[in-house]
């Protein structure tokens, strides 16, 4: 297996950046010199990855927070919008 | 996610107390308010009171309400502002918007789990138990990062609507939110790796 020289100072420094590259609004160069690194870095690699996953994961079950029919019409009746519950 | 109807309101009938119009907005923003005040509390009770609050609030100062950030922006904040009081009557130290230095920021950063639990399969991922997982994550976050990670992975807000509802500068939310998300990665790893450890070859 090849080892890579692996620079710790480099993932550290990354890391800083690594959310606005997940969102796309990391700078070019930036953007760049962070897939470099991350090409020949499989632990930062493995950040990465499991980042992107991670905040898949919590919107891919965002919706599961349902609003219950007793809390709405609780809420219509405490603002007095009754008559506007079954619209 | 992010309420795309919000525009289709008219901010002049609601300041001139349209009840419908007002129905309307309550109708609108009710789901995604009370899922971050359930998501930022974990409990059903303080989140109605939340939620009621928040539109009491609404109601009365739409008036004043002045355009300058979009009225989902402002829902939001006076949201925020209700959930912060509750939290703070529960824990009078909560400090949630203070603008000073990240503190612990160096410290939390940095990532001790590396293992890939990417190629576990989308069932094993979003189980029952992984549900729970997840939500309790998020529970377990320090509360200024809670609320920064919900107003911006979970509500969907951009950076610049987060920071105006929070009053803080852009560069202190998009820390947060760095540090929030690299938080729960460490949490979710240590139970996916678990899991990996019992899937069959």
């Amino acid at each position: 297996m090849m080892m890579v020289e692996h620079d710790v100072r480099k993932c550290r420094e990354l890391l800083g950046s690594i959310s606005d590259y997940i969102d796309g609004i990391l700078e070019e160069e930036l953007c760049l010199e962070l897939e470099r690194h991350i090409a020949e870095c499989k632990n930062c690699h493995i950040v990465v990855d499991t980042l992107q996953k991670t905040i898949y994961l919590y919107q891919k079950t965002s919706d599961q927070a349902a609003v219950p029919a007793e809390v709405r019409q609780r809420l219509f009746r405490s603002l007095n919008l009754e008559n506007y519950l079954n619209r | 996610m992010k309420e795309q109807t919000a525009t289709e309101l008219s901010v002049d009938l609601l300041k001139s107390g349209d009840r419908a119009e007002f129905a309307r907005m309550v109708d609108q923003f009710t789901g995604p308010l009370y899922r971050l005040a359930i998501k930022l509390h974990g409990n059903p009770q303080d989140a109605e009171d939340v939620l009621q609050n928040t539109f009491i609030q609404a109601l009365q100062h739409i008036s004043n309400f002045q355009e300058r950030s979009s009225l989902s922006t402002w829902l939001y904040r006076i949201a925020t502002n209700e959930a912060l009081m509750v939290l703070r009557k529960r824990k009078p130290e909560t400090t949630l918007t203070d603008a000073g230095p990240e503190a612990g920021e160096a410290e939390d950063l940095h990532p001790v789990q590396f293992v890939d639990w990417c190629c576990l399969p989308e069932n094993e991922l979003l189980s029952e138990e992984a549900r729970t997982k997840l939500e309790d994550a998020v529970q377990n976050l320090p509360e200024k990062l809670r609320l920064v990670f919900l107003l911006r992975d979970i509500e969907g807000l951009s950076i610049q609507e987060t920071s105006q509802i929070l009053d803080l500068s852009e560069t202190a939310v998009k820390s947060r939110l760095l540090r929030a998300r690299l938080n729960l990665r460490e949490q979710l790893s240590l139970y996916y790796k678990e899991r990996l450890a019992k899937e069959p070859e």
